[in-house]
């Protein structure tokens, strides 16, 4: 196999006494849906939150295609083409959902701050280029309905949607996203799943998911990692995982 | 009701998209030129003033509104941009060089509060800001090389290629230029790129992290946006109160300010103008209605400062959005006439808000 789109390399972070995670390693492919489970406080979101440099590893590498994430510090991530959604979902609370995607679109051209105060044609031409990006991704997850509406005044169940639309118009290359199945109802979670598979296989991004519904695991992830206390117990398949006997032990004790 | 149809994206760019908008700022914008000729010279000198307040709350409007930091300082940029006017003037530098000038010192100022500012954010940032403007006064009581100390420092009257501004007519139209300016840049600043980074910071730092959004950097901008368009003001005061003395930029201008942007309502250039014009206006009509009230209340010592305080609070309490919230609900209740319903800004409960880390 080629060499994989990211590599985490024996990436431990501790918080003081707390070990968060311990030596772990794994690769991500490209092209991969790959699914991160675990009992509650397993480290999944911590491994997330270290690749996006929200933390700094205690020690480890962290190898994304050719740049060395250690290095570069948290708001260049997205340059690289690393987008993430949020376990609690972070999105701007008194903006439109327009607003919300054009951020999005912060890595791409946004003119210069003299373009932006007179509104020169130019900026106009890249405004309307930012909307028709968005515009695609408002299609793709059939979000129309919402455009102009603020965010501090949307269900749930949408806001979901848009904050795995405002991390879509990024345009990344390998796309994270922290639970999020976790509060959707199963028609929701079903349309999810679509979805992700939609952006593996139209979109051709990378997806890394930390999930804890087993149904939409089995049914997206080419490839799951479960962890505990910190480690990998088990790679491979979602059926490999569920029957591996150090996962059931640590779900249900031993 | 009204629908947009929009056929290209350029279409929801602009900022007066229907008719009526159109006509309604149009006439607003014919009545401001014409009143100088209809009102009196007192009435033309205040709504000078009001103009300025509006610039410098226009100014807190883009750090506190936009992008969520809170400053209790804002009364030094006033000063330093006046001071910074004053003395340029008297050095011989030509207006229409010096006012940009001392907004673009201010804005420096800004950078160089902003910078060790922003690690520290909420009620730590206000009092660092506080700090702040207590040094400036300070630093302008006693260098009185420049600032002409406790004793204050003339203003020259404001030229413009020889022709002198100095009566109330041709300033109110320096003011109201200068407002318009500032808010046509504001305008289109913040409905582009950084004007949505600024939201971002406000609204989810971390989520604005994760999009590539420079947060510390953005912060700085802010300030220094902010600093500068304040500082305009200030030079524009200096016209105003002809004399300069550093009493006249204490706490009290800085809640002021602070008093404009919340009362106005947060988030909104609509506000800023608002909110300016509801403050500044309100001692004038504190002392006209108080002939009329009864002895025992009109004589109390600190009836302004109760009746302020008593509208905020009122404020804060029943209209969180200030006067911009309130009119965006008037309108809404005007363009759907019968069919408004009574909790359409009613906002929903907001779970799932735990775990923010910075």
């Amino acid at each position: 196999m080629s060499t994989p789109l990211l590599q985490v390399r024996d990436v431990s972070l501790s918080f003081g006494g707390v070990q968060a995670i311990a030596d772990v390693s794994f690769d991500v492919h490209a092209g991969e849906v790959l699914a991160i489970i675990g009992p509650n406080g397993a480290g999944k979101t911590s491994v997330l939150n270290v690749v996006t440099r929200v933390f700094s590893p205690s020690s480890g590498n962290l190898k994304f295609a050719s740049h060395e994430l250690t290095r570069i510090q948290r708001h260049q991530v997205a340059a690289l083409g690393i987008a993430r959604t949020f376990q609690n979902i972070e999105l701007f609370e008194a903006a439109t959902v327009m607003d919300n995607l054009l951020l999005g679109r912060h890595r791409f051209a946004q003119g210069a701050w003299w373009q932006q105060v007179l509104r020169t044609p130019q900026l106009t031409a890249l405004e309307e280029a930012s909307h028709t990006a968005v515009e695609e991704v408002i299609e793709f997850l059939d979000l129309s309905a919402w455009r102009n509406s603020l965010v501090s005044g949307l269900p749930y169940g949408v806001r979901k949607v848009v904050e795995l639309g405002r991390a879509l118009a990024t345009q990344p290359r390998l796309l994270f996203l922290d639970e999020p199945a976790s509060g959707l109802n199963p028609e929701e979670t079903k349309r999810l799943a679509f979805w992700i598979d939609d952006i593996r296989t139209d979109l051709g991004i990378t997806v890394v998911m930390v999930e804890h519904d087993m149904s939409l695991v089995s049914s997206v992830a080419d490839r799951v990692i479960c962890m505990a206390q910190g480690k990998v117990l088990a790679s491979g398949t979602a059926r490999e995982v569920q029957c591996h006997p150090l996962v059931i032990s640590a779900y249900l004790g031993t | 009701m009204k629908f947009d149809y929009n056929t290209r994206y350029r279409d929801s760019f602009k900022l007066l998209r229907h008719a009526d908008q159109r006509i309604a700022y149009g006439l607003l914008l014919a009545a401001l030129i014409a009143l100088p000729w209809l009102a009196s010279k007192f009435f033309i000198g205040e709504l000078s003033y009001v103009f300025i307040l509006c610039i410098a709350s226009l100014g807190l409007m883009v750090l506190t509104g936009y992008t969520g930091q809170v400053s209790l300082g804002h009364a030094a940029f006033v000063a330093v941009g006046a001071y910074a006017h004053a003395w340029m003037l008297l050095k011989g530098v030509p207006l229409l060089v010096s006012l940009p000038l001392s907004g673009v010192l201010c804005a420096a100022f800004g950078v160089a509060v902003g910078v060790p500012a922003i690690r520290v954010s909420g009620l730590y940032l206000a009092m660092v800001t506080l700090a702040f403007s207590v040094i400036v006064t300070h630093v302008i009581g006693h260098w009185s090389s420049v600032t002409g100390g406790f004793t204050g420092l003339a203003v020259n009257n404001p030229v413009i290629w020889g022709v002198a501004l100095g009566g109330p007519k041709a300033f109110y139209f320096l003011c109201l230029t200068v407002l318009a300016l500032v808010l046509l840049a504001l305008l289109n600043l913040l409905r582009s790129g950084l004007g949505r980074d600024f939201l971002g910071v406000r609204d989810s730092e971390a989520a604005a992290y994760s999009l590539g959004i420079h947060v510390s950097r953005v912060k700085v901008i802010a300030f220094a946006l902010s600093a500068g368009v304040t500082g305009l003001a200030g030079a524009l005061l200096a016209h105003h109160t002809k004399y300069l003395t550093p009493d006249a930029f204490t706490l009290v201008l800085s809640m002021e300010l602070v008093l404009m942007v919340v009362i106005g309502g947060l988030g909104s250039l609509r506000g800023a103008v608002l909110g300016a014009v509801l403050i500044s206006l309100l001692p004038t009509l504190i002392s006209r209605i108080k002939p009329l009230l009864p002895d025992q209340i009109a004589k109390q010592f600190g009836l302004e400062t109760f009746i302020f305080g008593l509208i905020l609070a009122l404020f804060v309490l029943f209209e969180p959005t200030g006067i911009n919230g309130r009119w965006l609900k008037l309108r809404a209740l005007v363009e759907s006439f019968p069919l408004y319903r009574r909790d359409t800004f009613k906002r929903g409960k907001r779970y799932m808000k735990s775990e923010r880390y910075k």
